[in-house]
């Protein structure tokens, strides 16, 4: 099968023309080891089948960026074909950089001139023809967006994949100085066959010349050290050479070279008529950016984003069922609820086997599939936004404030998703939302704080101790609780990114790309990738930790005998249920840590009730309900559980306030932990996360506490 | 004192002379893969509410950085 791939620049509508070529038959994966996304599909063309590989938006290919690296090994190890090189034919300088470099590359190649519609709406006139014999690179004139000229393309680029396209190839040239010592280099590079039989001499030499560390380490692992350091020397006698005669840097030097070369062949092959700016981005901007109406615009997209991702899929019911009307959550609720009665049928003949259906596997798989409606609309939602190109208007206007913390603008609609706004949210979709930061540190220090925020599973925790013991001042309660999140989630990522994930902040140089609107195909599809990603990756580790944690609480079980015991003195079967739950695990594991966990005033009941909490916050009630014998009390209905912690007097205020804070900053669900692993790509994160954040729980808790009872 | 992209007031357009060598490469790698070169005219189109980042349109595109970034690019307002 032919092998074609597409690169671009970012925003070069890249995605629409893969989209249109393959249909809706997409592969998306990881590039191994990276959170860079992968997409494949297949195209047809005339019965031929084409595998496409579209790589990631890159505007060069050094080894700036993993995304830049990532497309770099997909073209130099994978051997497409052809390689299709989109570029905006509205700003054809930039994007003529990434085609320079592809041509360095000596790929075969051909260039889609994208967007041509929007080049000639502004004024310029681009002479395809001559543009291709001076590049030596057929070029084709698309609009990917409706699909124009899309047909042409494939089969230009299936005929240059044959080797039937003979263009007169151009060789780059940045200059007689730089050029003799690229040759000279490229014969030494010649002399070493390892080398030479995977990569182009020509190339090497000029990524070696420019300081390419990501390809000099690559060449290292290649090969001896002796022809490595022979490498390395030549490099750097050729730089030196290059930086005497033009007293300057040779990285400057060859991308200000490259960037010529671009020019060269546009003031060659276009003319402009009239005035090259974009008057409608232009227009929206001076609203979007402005100093007042930016800002304030900015939290109106947020609050709106907030009201409809949960209100569509979680609140209004609008699906019909049944002759009545159901929320898109309440619909999933249904159906697991369903199941839990058709395995009901299992509980008198195998009761261990029921337990486990029902409260791990059902209990387990409903929890995360619960929270798919809420993904997909917050991924419409913010693929809308993203597509449109405001997501980059974002940044920019926040990144001032958020940088202080060592965050950075983009982080902000993650933090609100989560719950930053102080009433519901989720950290699920939160951590996925930080897809849109492209940094690497910036998105895992993001991601890490993210749990802090108050998400809609602290709520029923938080409704059921203030009324337990705050009833007077509950609007207050809920503020502090909305400031300490904000607090401990900014001061966190300070401390994080000064001391754990180091290094210099990711410079902030991003294009604010043209206004367009996204087309719906193109939303859908890339919300439904994202929502089907979640389902399969984090439904099976959740599946797996459902598991577990039923064994936890369900095992050792207590003896029949003591059952029956219990019985005889008139237990009832809520307190046989609270007994039993002290004999497993999980209450062993409770009564194991409470000489610890008393600094903070939590008995081994709490206990037990934080171990559950960790499956979904919400689990606290329920569990604290169980162990005080008063059966599983249900989150919407935390009353009578209120009024009993009251009575108690091994309670009060002061324990109330250190629970609801250790819930708020404890390890987060474990459904957030999983998309934490997946979305960093290690186990090593997800861990820290649960690590960490239950150590800031532990010893704020323990903090307030002290100083509480020494006050009192 | 040499005349840095950080001084130019909204509104203002001026020629890169010169990106300054200190600090690692990363960032005027980065510069200059989007265009950032000598020779090509930024026109400040406008800053953010905090005053930064800026927003400048270089080679027909429209471009925001730091102004930690701006003060290491050398501009010159002589017109050619």
């Amino acid at each position: 099968m032919t092998r074609l791939a597409i690169g671009g620049n970012p925003n070069a509508g890249k995605t629409s023309i893969f989209n249109h070529l393959t249909g809706t038959v997409q592969h998306v994966s990881n590039y191994p080891g990276v959170t860079v996304e992968r997409k494949e599909g297949t195209a047809r063309f005339n019965g031929r089948r084409v595998a496409v590989l579209d790589l990631p938006g890159t505007y060069s290919l050094t080894a700036y960026s993993l995304e830049e690296i990532v497309a770099r090994r997909a073209i130099i190890d994978e051997k497409p074909d052809v390689v299709v090189n989109v570029v905006d034919a509205s700003n054809l300088e930039r994007n003529l950089y990434l085609t320079v470099q592809l041509l360095e590359m000596e790929v075969p190649l051909v260039i889609a001139l994208n967007m041509i519609d929007v080049a000639e709406k502004r004024g310029y006139q681009i002479d395809v023809d001559k543009l291709s014999s001076l590049l030596g690179v057929p070029v084709v004139p698309t609009v990917g967006s409706r699909g124009k000229g899309l047909d042409r393309l494939l089969e230009v680029a299936l005929n240059v994949a044959d080797g039937k396209v003979n263009l007169p190839r151009k060789t780059v040239t940045y200059g007689h100085e730089v050029n003799r010592e690229i040759e000279r280099l490229a014969g030494v590079i010649e002399t070493f066959p390892d080398i030479a039989t995977r990569y182009r001499p020509r190339w090497v030499a000029v990524k070696i010349i420019e300081e390419d560390d990501a390809l000099a380490a690559e060449i290292r692992r290649m090969t001896d050290d002796e022809t490595a350091d022979r490498i390395a020397s030549e490099a750097t006698r050729s730089r030196t050479a290059i930086e005497q005669h033009f007293d300057d840097d040779a990285i400057t030097l060859i991308a200000e070279r490259r960037y010529g070369y671009a020019a060269g062949a546009i003031k060659e092959s276009i003319s402009l008529t009239g005035e090259a700016r974009q008057h409608k981005t232009d227009q929206i901007d001076s609203v979007v950016c402005h100093r007042l109406a930016g800002p304030l615009l900015l939290f109106g997209v947020v609050a709106a984003l907030f009201f409809f991702v949960f209100k569509v899929s979680d609140e209004w019911r609008w699906v019909p069922w049944f002759g009545g009307w159901i929320s898109p959550t309440g619909f999933m609720q249904w159906i697991f609820e369903r199941l839990s009665e058709v395995s009901g049928g299992l509980e008198s003949r195998m009761p261990v086997l029921h337990s486990l259906v029902d409260d791990g596997l059902i209990g387990g798989v409903g929890g995360v599939m619960g929270f798919v409606p809420l993904i997909f609309f917050l991924f419409l939602f913010i693929s809308f936004l993203e597509d449109s190109g405001y997501i980059a208007r974002v940044a920019f206007i926040l990144d001032r404030v958020l940088r202080a913390f060592g965050l950075q603008g983009k982080s902000i609609l993650a933090l609100i998703v989560s719950g930053g706004l102080g009433a519901g949210g989720c950290a699920v979709p939160g951590v996925m939302a930080t897809r849109t930061l492209r940094e690497e540190k910036d998105r895992l220090v993001t991601m890490l704080v993210v749990p802090f925020m108050n998400c809609g599973a602290k709520m029923p925790v938080y409704a059921m101790l203030i009324a337990a013991f705050f009833t007077r001042h509950r609007t207050q309660m809920m503020l502090l609780l909305w400031a300490i999140s904000w607090i401990v989630a900014l001061c966190a990522a300070w401390v994080l990114r000064r001391f754990v994930i180091r290094g210099e902040q990711t410079p902030f140089v991003m294009e604010l790309p043209p206004y367009h609107l996204p087309t719906l195909r193109g939303v859908l599809l890339h919300t439904w990738e994202r929502t089907w990603m979640y389902v399969k990756k984090a439904g099976t580790i959740i599946l797996a930790m459902s598991v577990l944690l039923w064994v936890f609480m369900y095992f050792p079980q207590m003896p029949e005998e003591e059952i029956q015991n219990l019985e005889i003195q008139g237990a009832s079967a809520n307190q046989i249920a609270s007994e039993k739950l002290a004999h497993s695990l999980a209450g062993r594991v409770g009564t194991a840590l409470e000489p610890i966990s008393q600094w903070a005033g939590f008995d081994w009941r709490t206990n037990v009730a934080l171990v559950g909490g960790f499956v979904a916050k919400e689990i606290v009630v329920g569990t604290l309900g169980t162990v005080y014998a008063m059966g599983d009390v249900s989150p919407e209905e935390t009353e009578s559980l209120s009024d009993r912690l009251r009575k108690d007097p091994d309670w009060g205020p002061l324990k109330g306030f250190v629970l609801m804070l250790f819930v708020m900053l404890y390890a987060p669900c474990f459904v957030t932990i999983a998309v934490i692993r997946r979305e960093s790509g290690t186990w090593r994160w997800a861990l820290f996360s649960t690590l960490y954040s239950t150590s800031i729980a532990f010893v704020l808790a323990t903090l307030v506490y002290q100083i509480g009872k020494w006050i009192s | 004192m040499t005349k840095t992209l950080f001084d130019l007031v909204t509104g203002e357009s001026a020629i890169i002379t010169r990106l300054q060598r200190d600090g690692e490469s990363g960032i005027r790698r980065r510069l200059l893969d989007m265009g950032v070169t000598r020779g090509a005219r930024v026109y400040v189109e406008r800053h953010a509410p905090l005053g930064d980042p800026v927003e400048v349109l270089i080679k027909g595109y429209h471009l925001a950085l730091r102004m930690n970034e701006a003060r290491k690019i050398e501009v010159s307002q002589e017109e050619v």
